[in-house]
């Protein structure tokens, strides 16, 4: 039992990375009606966000120790920190130190700005175009902004921490009335999970309860009415590609400390998404998150050695198998609209 | 009379497919009226660096497109020559490769075997390369080692770690001067046994390709010599990015011992979780628990960051060796590139120059000549020690180091340290042991 529950946190925290993913590429398809095979580079630069703001933070000062050498055997320089330098040791260090959360407030200007650049500048080009040539652009630029990820931090990838308090893990179980270490869970992915709640319902309030998101919903649903009603849905379409960018952005952001971040993070999770979407439901967002959520729960399940041992190798087919039998049952997948595919 | 079915496009379409048949064979048999495939006419020799360039292994394989620019440069009489003077064989003058200055061409393996034996056939086909050498994979070397025989040229293998590569795989075209998971098992197992005991269940996650399965049966066999029990052998998808799943399963398994039989990315990731989910600072069955990477590399740790601290594993050569040979190949690609060289650095550029030299000693590019200098060859002077090309399999054997990850890094670069340089004798195995066995070296093909 304790196993189970275990994978199942597991599968929620890998679920809301797909969530986040899967909800920023429907918001994209159900606004403008373009697959965005960028959206995993915009999780990648997302992580990346965190890095630089990171290596910012870091930014040092060299001075010579001639009491050290280093590896060719000449004076050694050592780094101290501007941030160490000008609010002291303490204070600069627990600044560099929460530089992930810091990364927020980097990411969402820089994300927005990425995500009106991209739909501006390429995107709208493709909107009367198949989906096919859709794919293919998105899927170059998505090419083009990881080999520029790679040409500025190199391949390998970059270790991101999360601020020293959320580091390590704690006896889940216990609270739940387990044997101590029967469920141990790190902190930082109990508030990865948070965070993605925070965000999906943040999305979903704003199209909800505000009269921008009201709007955006009706012309999702009827965009040629509600531009003969005289209103600009072009321009809150582009605001809308900025705020899915925003989202895969973000979860990239506080992805960061899980996984140390790589150019080739987006390409990970990108064709994943794609099944979540396509599973959830082109064009619905709550299927998204709800196949998110789902897929990344059973992805974890199927990993489990007994499982392992009964299917071999299922763990590394289970997504695909699932899609697989929801398609053939329920071709518009779990929430989706009837004939969206066919617009 | 005679009715004839000649007509002018039957004529045009039956002369186009003889031509195309004609050209069909080409393959490898372009320089057949030479003595051997590619045989160098003109005063230049060309080799083929093919290392990853883009993929999850491009900074290795920056790290070794460097170390080949380095040794072309001292093949050539450029530099302060490196570790040609310490290099125990003085055939090498300075002044390229049997008089021929050495200039080479490079491919992108992508760390795909299909990529990798693409851009080595171009190499040898259109840029006439006599030899290549690289890779960051051991199924790309294997593919890669393959393709080498056929085509009659000399593979000298970059970074591969796998036993099959001079095992099943093995060919008389191919030379590893890389150790391999037989020798990291039998080089850290003494290691752990001072350090944990006898009694110790382990734990295996491994990497679901070539290297993961050799690796993780000797490491397991190594273990299991001592006393350790192996709890459970758990195969992970080469493409998966989270190991939590994997990990989870750990906690509750009755080991005490974690062993992460992943390379690159894989490792990083994994570690990290294995860290994050508090396996260190676990006690289990009593003792503390432990986690082993047997094969590291500081381009990895410096991944992985703070999470290698105080895990034990095994590298094949490391910067801060002292021995004058690692100093001056340390002092002279310190100097021109600003930051010490990695193992994967270090591994190629002694292949090139053990090609170099065998050429030199063998008086010709032939590859057959170039096998014969290379078989049963000792040589010391490139850093860990003496050292023996073996006949039987091509495998080199030198002495390996057991590292740590450093609890005090003074730099970016200072992430490892040794704590053990286990002498060649100690991971010698027979040319017929078990885990090399099957597959035949054959005879070498000079592609004439």
């Amino acid at each position: 039992m304790d196993a189970i529950l275990l994978q199942i946190l597991n599968g929620l925290d890998k679920g809301s990375a797909y969530a986040l993913i899967a909800l920023g590429l429907t918001l994209i398809f159900g606004t403008l009606g373009v697959v965005n095979f960028a959206h995993g580079a915009l999780f990648m630069i997302g992580a990346f966000c965190a890095v630089t703001v990171q290596r910012i933070l870091n930014l040092s000062f060299e001075t010579i120790d001639e009491t050290k050498t280093d590896f060719l055997g000449n004076p050694a320089k050592v780094k101290t920190a501007y941030v160490e330098s000008w609010f002291g040791p303490e204070t600069g260090a627990a600044i560099i130190d929460w530089s992930v959360p810091l990364a927020i407030l980097f990411a969402i200007p820089v994300m927005l700005f990425i995500g009106y650049v991209m739909e501006r500048g390429l995107i709208k080009h493709f909107y009367k175009r198949p989906h096919a040539d859709q794919i293919l652009v998105t899927f170059g630029l998505a090419i083009v902004l990881q080999e520029v990820v790679k040409y500025f931090y190199g391949a390998n990838p970059i270790p991101t921490g999360a601020p020293d308090v959320f580091k390590g893990s704690f006896d889940f179980g216990v609270m739940l009335g387990f044997d101590p270490n029967a469920i141990i869970y790190p902190y930082w992915r109990l508030v990865y999970f948070a965070f993605s709640a925070l965000i999906i319902g943040g999305v979903f309030a704003f199209l909800q309860f505000t009269t921008f998101g009201m709007v955006v919903r009706a012309g999702m649903a009827d965009r040629e009415t509600v531009g003969l009603l005289g209103i600009n849905i072009d321009r809150r379409f582009t605001i809308m590609f900025g705020v899915a960018a925003a989202v895969a952005g973000l979860a990239g952001v506080m992805y960061a400390p899980i996984n140390s971040p790589n150019y080739h993070m987006g390409m990970d999770f990108l064709v994943l998404s794609f099944v979540v979407v396509v599973v959830g439901g082109m064009g619905s967002l709550p299927g998204a998150v709800l196949a998110g959520f789902l897929l990344g729960v059973l992805e974890s399940f199927a990993s489990m050695n007994e499982v392992k041992s009964i299917i071999p190798g299922i763990d590394q087919i289970i997504i695909y198998v699932v899609a697989i039998i929801i398609l053939l049952t329920r071709p518009r997948g779990l929430m989706g609209r009837k004939g969206v595919m066919e617009d | 009379m005679t009715k004839s079915d000649v007509t002018r496009r039957g004529v045009l379409k039956t002369g186009a497919l003889a031509g195309a048949g004609v050209a069909l064979p080409t393959i490898f048999t372009a320089s057949s009226a030479a003595a051997y495939t590619n045989e160098p006419t003109g005063g230049t020799v060309t080799l083929g660096f093919n290392v990853p360039q883009t993929g999850p292994y491009a900074d290795e394989g920056a790290d070794e497109l460097r170390a080949y620019e380095l040794a072309v440069e001292h093949l050539n009489g450029g530099g302060d020559g490196g570790m040609m003077n310490t290099f125990s064989s003085k055939a090498l003058q300075g002044n390229g490769i049997l008089g021929k200055k050495v200039e080479f061409v490079t491919g992108d393996t992508q760390t795909k075997s299909d990529a990798a034996r693409a851009s080595a056939k171009s190499m040898i086909e259109k840029d006439g390369a006599v030899m290549i050498t690289g890779g960051s994979s051991s199924g790309v070397a294997i593919a890669v080692q393959g393709l080498c025989q056929e085509a009659g040229v000399i593979f000298m293998a970059g970074l591969t770690h796998s036993n099959d590569t001079t095992g099943k795989d093995k060919k008389a075209n191919g030379f590893r001067h890389f150790f391999n998971g037989y020798m990291s098992g039998a080089a850290l197992a003494p290691v752990l046994k001072n350090l944990y005991g006898t009694d110790r269940n382990a734990y295996h996650l491994t990497a679901d390709y070539t290297w993961g399965w050799t690796q993780e049966e000797s490491i397991a066999a190594a273990t299991e010599a001592l006393g350790w029990n192996t709890v459970n052998k758990v195969r992970t998808p080469l493409a998966a990015t989270d190991f939590s799943s994997y990990i989870a399963p750990v906690l509750n398994s009755g080991a005490d011992v974690l062993v992460l039989n992943h390379y690159g990315g894989n490792m990083v990731n994994s570690l990290t979780n294995a860290v994050q989910f508090g396996l260190r600072e676990k006690i289990v069955n009593g003792k503390q628990f432990e986690i082993v990477v047997p094969l590291y590399s500081r381009l990895m740790a410096k991944g992985a960051g703070e999470n290698v601290k105080g895990i034990h594993g095994s590298t094949n050569w490391h910067w801060s060796l002292q021995d004058d040979a690692s100093k001056a190949f340390v002092k002279s690609f310190g100097t021109k590139y600003g930051f010490p060289p990695s193992q994967a650095a270090h591994t190629v550029y002694c292949q090139t120059l053990l090609y170099a030299d065998a050429a030199e000693r063998a008086g010709t590019f032939n590859p057959c000549g170039i096998v014969e200098a290379l078989e049963g060859y000792e040589f010391d002077g490139l850093g860990n020690g003496k050292t023996l090309y073996r006949a039987e399999d091509h495998q080199c054997f030198k002495d390996v180091l057991v590292v740590r990850g450093k609890e005090n890094p003074t730099s970016e670069f200072d992430l490892l340290e040794v704590v053990e340089v286990t002498p060649a004798s100690q991971v010698t195995y027979a040319p017929d042991h078990p885990m090399f066995a099957g597959g035949a070296l054959g005879t070498c093909n000079s592609g004439a």
